[in-house]
């Protein structure tokens, strides 16, 4: 067997079944000996990019490691953001880099570039495999880690010469990592004495993320028996069910009021699976100033004490925390802080003021009810998104894909591709920006050459419109450089171009039907609606902020 | 606060820069660095001396427990011996010059290890602050060159820096 046989017997050991990849110069033998393994599933996409976003959107749908692969040089270099991305959001997934030939290596070779230093900061962990015997190990060693602990991008790069040289070793049979061993199992003494401080507390909150995604049945149970007010972070959406009553919606920057009053006043939080990231905090020093006891629950030990200091910090899975929890909970009478909290849901619900041209939260309601709020949810990243997290109604955990900590522009339409090969038989909707989508716009042909049903629904307001809103606020109505109106393409015919159907809509009174056609046609559908050019997205809390600055809508909006 | 950290790693081929750029990224401070081989095979010892509040300090260790090839991080923080050792290359002019230098090394325990005609080379090993000291008082001869390793650091007593797993297993 070659290197290149001996990297897809390995993969296909991990129980890998479908590769996002690009091929080139450095990895053709790799894309040779996929020839003669139909059993390996690549999906070709139009941009490298692409390929991360979508193996990292089909890890977080499926649970699985997503995989990625490239050639050398500029293949590489252009999956750097993706794995930056995936690295942020916490996502196992393994990329295969070519390289050049070892004997070329630090030549300045033809598309060479060091790609284990550049992706250093962005990896979990990376290898340079000099060695064709090496391949199996390091293959193995990249699935425990990226899937492992706290998941992560994990970079295999492969000389090509070692992707030609006769493999002579063995397959191992399991890893010796002596300086990784993650904590799964969270104290059992710390659970014990978050419990009896969620017994003494009058006002507790529940906080869930990213990291609690798998721990949604426990987080359910728990949340049942006590009667725990609960928010969710972007990431953790769908943890709790949108109808859930003990949801209060997302917090932070644009949160509901009620969960950042909430976590104002909270005596007690318990954070399980999240990293207390500036989008959600805001002015640490200000965040939770009433919270006595902050129990943090994660499994990267260096998250904990990192931003929120915690009273009682437990080091472990997220999942196998929140069965104990769930096991030792008792029913809570919360009545005084359920009649606050309810007061403020009264008082501050999410408002689409009304105006005459149509607005995106009335496109994302409409799609909600259209699909019950069942779909897997995908997202660019700006108004849209904030827009999506707040008014789609997501029902199910690992149901909301989106770019959280590195705010990827782009990242929608690669991931909503990922996330359909993921789970072919659900409903699959992309929520982008007209600025967002352009960023690699190229996957419709992704679309097309897998005949993916993905529901693409493009919210053009003619504007970088984040960009925009934070010019209004904070530079005086300067709108430099955010006016795309004027040189967009018509995304209709651009997608007619790649032979996918698609309406456009200007008009409140064609929502209903263009939604109700989007979900009748078989196949992809682009729908563009065009939303009003000034809309912002409240309530928001400037960056650096606390709830007491929250901006519930814009006042000249209230005025009209 | 200064702190004095010993790390022991797999001794991987880019191990030190995984150290190194996760420093920089992370806006550490480092004072100085040492790194060299252990009597285990494929197992090197790396020294440091950062500055930084305790959370600072806990994230410097936290975030070295992250990196895989890590094995164990420790914060000499009880009695530990600290050594550098440097090379000091002093201009000599003349005979009365040199018994002066040679008077001033004594004092620092430092060795002459090369003789020129007018120039000498001192090795001095002890505390950097020992080691700074020695080049200060060497500075009005006029110094043509040094070189200082970076502290290296060893718990005092019994205690031992194991290789045995960083954290808890599975």
């Amino acid at each position: 067997m070659t290197g290149a046989e001996v990297l897809l017997e390995a993969l296909s050991r991990e129980g890998v079944e479908v590769i996002f990849g690009h091929p080139g110069g450095a990895i053709m033998p790799v894309y040779d000996a996929l020839y003669h393994r139909p059993d390996l599933r690549h999906v070709l996409v139009r941009h490298e990019q692409g390929a991360g976003h979508a193996a990292a959107a089909y890890a977080r749908a499926s649970g699985r490691v997503g995989v990625a692969m490239v050639t050398s040089g500029p293949g590489a270099l252009n999956l750097v953001t993706a794995l930056a991305d995936a690295m942020m959001d916490s996502t196992p997934m393994v990329a295969i880099t070519g390289q050049v030939p070892t004997t070329a290596v630090g030549t300045d070779a033809f598309q060479e570039a060091d790609v284990t230093g550049v992706t250093m900061p962005v990896t979990k962990h990376n290898y340079l495999v000099s060695d064709v015997n090496e391949i199996p190990k390091v293959v193995k060693e990249a699935f425990y880690i990226a899937s492992t602990g706290r998941p992560g991008p994990v970079l295999i790069d492969l000389p090509k010469d070692v992707q030609n040289a006769e493999f002579t070793g063995r397959f191992p049979d399991g890893v010796d990592l002596p300086g990784y061993k993650p904590t799964y199992r969270g104290h059992p003494r710390q659970i014990q004495r978050a419990l009896k401080a969620l017994e003494a507390a009058k006002r507790p909150l529940l906080i869930a993320g990213g990291g609690a995604r798998h721990a949604a049945e426990a987080i359910r149970r728990f949340v049942q028996v006590t009667g725990i007010p609960t928010t969710t972070t972007l990431h953790g959406l769908g943890i709790l069910s949108a109808d859930d009553p003990h949801f209060l919606g997302m917090p932070g920057m644009h949160g509901t009021a009620a969960a950042n009053l909430a976590i104002q006043q909270a005596d007690m939080l318990i954070a399980i699976g999240i990293r207390f990231d500036d989008r959600v905090t805001g002015d640490v020093s200000r965040f939770a100033p009433n919270a006595q006891t902050v129990v943090h629950v994660n499994i990267d030990p260096a998250e904990i004490g990192k931003v929120v200091d915690s009273q009682i910090p437990v080091v472990g899975d997220a999942r196998w925390v929140a069965e104990r929890l769930a096991e030792g909970a008792k029913p809570l009478s919360l009545d005084p802080w359920w009649q606050q909290i309810r007061e403020w849901l009264r008082a501050y619900p999410l408002r689409v003021p009304a105006r005459a041209s149509l607005r995106s939260p009335e496109v994302i309601r409409a799609v909600g009810e259209a699909t019950g709020g069942e779909a897997i949810v995908v997202t660019g990243v700006g108004q849209h998104q904030m827009f999506a997290a707040q008014f789609y109604p997501v029902k199910h955990p690992a149901s909301f894909l989106t770019s959280g900590g590195l705010g990827t522009m782009g990242f929608g339409l690669p991931a909503a591709i990922g996330a359909q090969i993921a789970h072919p038989e659900r409903t699959v909707v992309l929520f982008d920006g007209d600025g967002s989508f352009q960023m690699t716009m190229q996957e419709l042909a992704t679309v097309v050459k897998y005949r993916l049903p993905i529901k693409m629904v493009i919210l053009n307001n003619g504007y970088l419109g984040m960009v925009r809103q934070w010019q209004d606020l904070f530079y005086d109505d300067r709108y430099s450089e955010v006016y795309l109106a004027d040189s967009n393409p018509d995304f209709v015919q651009l997608a007619r171009a790649y032979g996918i159907e698609g309406t456009s809509v200007r008009s409140r009174d064609a929502l209903s039907d263009a939604v109700a056609r989007m979900f009748e046609v078989e196949g992809p559908f682009l729908a563009v609606f065009d939303v009003a050019p000034d809309e912002a997205v409240y309530p928001m809390i400037p960056a650096g902020g606390s709830a007491e600055d929250m901006i519930l809508e814009a006042p000249e909006e209230v005025e009209r | 606060m200064r702190h004095l950290v010993s790390v022991l790693v797999q001794d991987h081929p880019r191990v030190l820069t995984r150290i190194t750029s996760m420093f920089a990224r992370r806006g550490f401070n480092i004072e100085s660095l040492a790194v060299g081989r252990t009597h285990i095979p494929s197992v090197s010892r790396i020294s440091f001396v950062v500055y930084g509040d305790d959370r600072t300090i806990e994230q410097v260790e936290k975030q070295l427990n992250r990196l895989i090839e890590v094995l164990k991080v420790v914060d000499h923080e009880g009695p530990h011996l600290e050594r550098e050792m440097a090379l000091v290359k002093v201009h000599v002019a003349g005979v009365e010059e040199r018994l002066e230098l040679k008077e001033i090394a004594e004092a620092f325990r430092a060795r002459i290890v090369d003789v020129a005609r007018t120039a000498l080379t001192f090795e001095v090993t002890g505390h950097p602050a020992k080691i700074t000291r020695f080049i200060e008082e060497m500075a009005p001869y006029g110094i043509l060159e040094t070189m200082r390793t970076g502290a290296v650091a060893m718990d005092r007593g019994e205690r031992v820096l194991r290789l045995k797993a960083k954290r808890e297993a599975v």
